[in-house]
């Protein structure tokens, strides 16, 4: 028998992200808690779907006259304008002016990846700057598209919090026309955001030295709970005037994770030019994967179009981001209330899903051991995955991480 | 230090913004294309970072429906399309697939979480027995990895980026004519494309011998794009003998297979029929690809279902190119959509949904046949010059009528029917009532136009 073509491939390394669930299911502690997952849990510890997504979805499918045709390479248009208008606010300029163009995508990777392919094709800066530390997909993504990738400064061990003189220094130093990976709000792995008036030297900064914004925005709503405070960094940006690109995710703020929905816009100086933008994302889209799904962006047009449904969603949305806040609350109060030693106020002055504990690895290797608390190994734990009835535990594991190992 | 743009020919972004800001100074008309200009002060950082891209070409399929659609006449006929159509000229979902749909939905336990990376586990053990078959040795070996992609543009895609980066052959030779959008998918992923002989204009059938003579001078180890069944566009099918050839040179050539299967069931009306070429090289134990589409075999064209099957050598082979294959995906799209494949997998699991589908299956491809025999009867009733045979020995929802552009032109203008320019016509878009209307078309542009 001859060899295969294929004998000499290695097995790739595990998703570290993936292996804590991976590890958290090995284990048989009726008191194991999962704070890797990157997905929204309701206190009882459950996925959930939205119910305006539910109602939507229904809607949808009992519709006999609705068919599978292929879409638009670029999508469901509905889908498009609306999230144009969500991201950018219902009276942005640059949609007035048809200077935006919103195709459909995979959800935030595949709006980052086909952004990034774009560029790499047509951009005359082939370097993405992301921020340090950042998701873990983000520079594989780019690279892939074609990009190289280089790190500015963002994330300061010593406050837990933004280390905004390096993150300037970093961007000063940066080659005119280098493209800029800047998260909307909620910063993964982080919860680290700038102020907005950090945001607003950093625009300057950005526009001075014509550095190209490109926004992730996974986490618009999910953050502080109001979709506009979420997006007000994107849109100071697109009030100047300037251009820029951002990807959004309905992963988390619709919670239709699996259905993978989002959308790339790209602002241009004009019309003209954003409609010969279009055609070439296109040609990046089409000897991808074709053309869009149609399930997913359709419950999204059907929410974001109807004005009761739409409200319903704000709604459901704000609950899934106040009960996080709350359980950054309960964490703090509770390390506080065991004099745990040390500054936890990060935990109530980050945002979004993640907390950066400030935890090191060997402590995080002894939460896991004696206490059966599952995290990646950066100290980044999921606000998602606690509950009232789990945090206690949550706050012992910290305390004895804290004071027995170093 | 300007750097050349690779992409195209047009000047560099830095030459364009100083040209056009030399413009402005020196006060001639302004440019209407660069309405920036207009409104903003002089300033080079005025000018979009995008104003040298070129307008992309509309793509040439597609531009077909556009036309279509500005045409007013009652008569009018689109034969671009590549989705099926029912006798009323309508677009069809399958009773089954509604049926599994509903179920889906309406099951409150459900939740929209993310699949893994290479997707729902239930659907990609399921696509690899209905294209290998159920009793694969390769499969019951472990040697078969699976995962879902976007359809089959996506499978391709996948498929092709992962042996870009892991297999020592770069080159992957396709039929000639083949899909459009083939040669940019293999592009992108980073493989060099070459062409073999497929199509012979002058029997409107296989061009076999050039076939083998440009697969046997291709380098070993090429890779090789074969269309499963119902080549597209020609319709052109090698016959069971002529595939048993192909296979022998191919192996002792180590040239490797790369399979798009896209018709499974929609070609012939039989799902193991249509899959023959595939498992015959599955059976002699060789490793291959597959890229499987849901889109037309059970209608889910715009829920963009498929799968990427590798047979491997050997389950550990196998285990360690899945790994691999999630490094290619993770950076793409992460994971793929749950919808499409979630319905696909209710269907081939249950027995009698499954049944249900067959019957479904068989009768678009079924009709699809009896629209290639009315319009061979009519054309032959006309006496229309030529021998228009081969539109029933195509097989699948295209045939390659043989008309030229000129002949194609003239069919649009004078009767408002609508193909691609290298006379491809989708049968699907047929029905009994219009049959006539086309051969009426086809009569007219033979005898009158060269």
């Amino acid at each position: 028998m001859s060899d295969s073509v294929f004998a000499s491939i290695v097995q790739a390394p595990e998703d570290p992200i993936l292996g804590v669930t991976v590890a958290y299911n090995k284990d048989q502690s009726p008191v194991k808690l999962n704070l890797g997952v990157g997905a929204y849990r309701t206190e009882e510890g459950k996925p959930l779907v939205l119910n305006v997504v539910r109602k939507a979805e229904q809607m949808l499918v009992n519709d006999e006259s609705r068919v599978k045709e292929y879409l638009p390479i670029t999508g469901v248009a509905d889908f498009n304008k609306l999230s144009a208008k969500l991201i950018f606010g219902a009276d942005s300029p640059a949609i007035q002016e048809n200077r935006v163009t919103t195709v459909q995508c995979l959800s935030g990777t595949g709006s980052l990846r086909v952004g990034g392919e774009f560029l790499a094709k047509h951009y005359h800066e082939k370097t993405i700057y992301i921020p340090l530390p950042t998701w873990g997909n983000h520079p594989k993504v780019f690279t892939l598209a074609g990009l190289s990738v280089k790190t500015y400064r963002y994330y300061d061990p010593n406050t837990r919090g933004l280390d905004f003189s390096g993150l300037l220094e970093d961007l000063q130093n940066a080659p005119s026309g280098a493209i800029v990976l800047l998260h909307a709000c909620a910063h993964n792995p982080t919860g680290v955001d700038p102020t907005s008036d950090q945001w607003e030297q950093i625009r300057q900064l950005i526009r001075s030295k014509s550095l190209l914004p490109f926004f992730d925005s996974a986490y618009q709503g999910f953050a502080s709970g109001s979709l506009d405070a979420d997006a007000a960094p994107v849109r100071m940006f697109v009030a100047d005037g300037g251009e820029c690109l951002a990807a959004q995710s309905y992963a988390k703020n619709m919670g239709l994770y699996g259905e993978r929905v989002g959308a790339l816009s790209i602002v241009c100086k004009g019309a003209d030019v954003a409609s010969k933008v279009e055609s070439q994302l296109k040609l990046v889209i089409r000897p991808m994967y074709s053309n869009p799904p149609i399930h997913g962006a359709s419950i999204v047009a059907a929410i974001l179009k109807d004005g009761h449904m739409y409200t319903e969603w704000t709604v459901e949305l704000k609950a899934m981001a106040d009960r996080i806040i709350s359980m950054r609350h309960q964490l703090f109060e509770a390390l506080q209330a065991k004099g745990t030693p040390g500054d936890w106020s990060h935990i109530i002055k980050q945002i979004g899903m993640f907390t950066f504990t400030g935890l090191n690895s060997d402590q995080v290797a002894f939460m896991t051991k004696e206490f059966h608390i599952y995290m990646t190994s950066d100290g980044r734990i999921s606000m998602a995955g606690l509950s009232s009835r789990t945090i206690p535990h949550l706050a012992n594991a910290i305390h004895a991480a804290v004071t027995k190992a170093a | 230090m300007h750097r050349g743009n690779d992409s195209h020919s047009s000047p560099s972004p830095a030459d364009r913004r100083l040209s056009a800001l030399v413009r402005h100074l020196q006060g001639s008309p302004l440019d209407a294309a660069d309405p920036c200009l207009a409104a903003a002060p002089t300033s080079a950082a005025q000018i979009s970072v995008f104003d040298h891209v070129v307008r992309a070409p509309e793509d040439p399929i597609l531009g077909v429906t556009v036309a279509y659609n500005k045409d007013p006449s009652p008569n009018k006929l689109n034969l671009g399309v590549g989705a099926y159509r029912t006798e009323e000229g309508k677009p069809l979902v399958l009773n089954v697939v509604r049926k599994a749909e509903q179920m889906l939905v309406n099951d409150r336990s459900r939740v929209k979480e993310y699949l893994p990376i290479v997707g729902l586990a239930d659907f990609n053990k399921l696509s690899a027995k209905l294209i290998l078959g159920t009793d694969s040795p390769a499969i019951q070996d472990n040697r078969v990895t699976t995962v879902q992609c976007l359809s089959g543009t996506g499978s391709l895609r996948v498929g092709a980026e992962f042996l870009a980066r892991h297999y020592h052959q770069h080159t992957i030779y396709i039929p000639q004519p083949t899909w459009g959008n083939h040669v940019k998918i293999f592009g992108l992923a980073g493989l060099a494309v070459k062409t073999y002989h497929y199509y012979d204009p002058a029997t409107r059938g296989l061009n076999f011998k050039g076939l083998l003579e440009d697969l046997g001078s291709a380098p070993s180890g090429a890779i090789v794009l074969l269309h499963a069944c119902a080549h597209n566009p020609t319709g052109v099918d090698p016959t069971a003998q002529e595939w048993e050839q192909i296979r022998k040179l191919m192996r002792s050539k180590a040239l490797l297979p790369f399979f798009d299967s896209a018709y499974q069931g929609f070609a012939s009306g039989n799902l193991d029929a249509d899959a023959q070429s595939i498992r015959m090289f599955v059976r002699d134990g060789g490793e291959c690809l597959v890229a499987q589409s849901y889109a037309k075999n059970m209608g889910l064209y715009g829920e963009r279902v498929g799968a990427l099957s590798m047979v491997c050598r050997s389950a550990d082979v196998a285990s360690r190119v899945e790994s691999q294959l999630k490094l290619v995906i993770r950076p793409m799209y992460s994971s793929p959509p749950i919808h499409g494949a979630s319905i696909v997998a209710t269907i081939l699991k249950d027995r009698a949904m499954f049944q249900e589908w067959e019957v479904e299956l068989k009768a678009m491809a079924d009709r699809i046949i009896s629209m290639r025999k009315q319009l061979f009867d009519a054309l032959r009733s006309r006496g229309t010059p030529g021998d228009w045979s081969h539109i029933i020995k195509q097989i699948g929802m295209f045939t390659f009528t043989g008309l030229n552009s000129a002949q194609v032109a003239f069919m649009t203008k004078e009767y408002h029917i609508y193909l691609t320019s290298d006379g491809r016509i989708s049968m699907a878009g047929l029905s009994s009532r219009t049959v006539p209307h086309l051969a009426d078309a086809i009569h007219a542009a033979v005898t009158k136009v060269a």
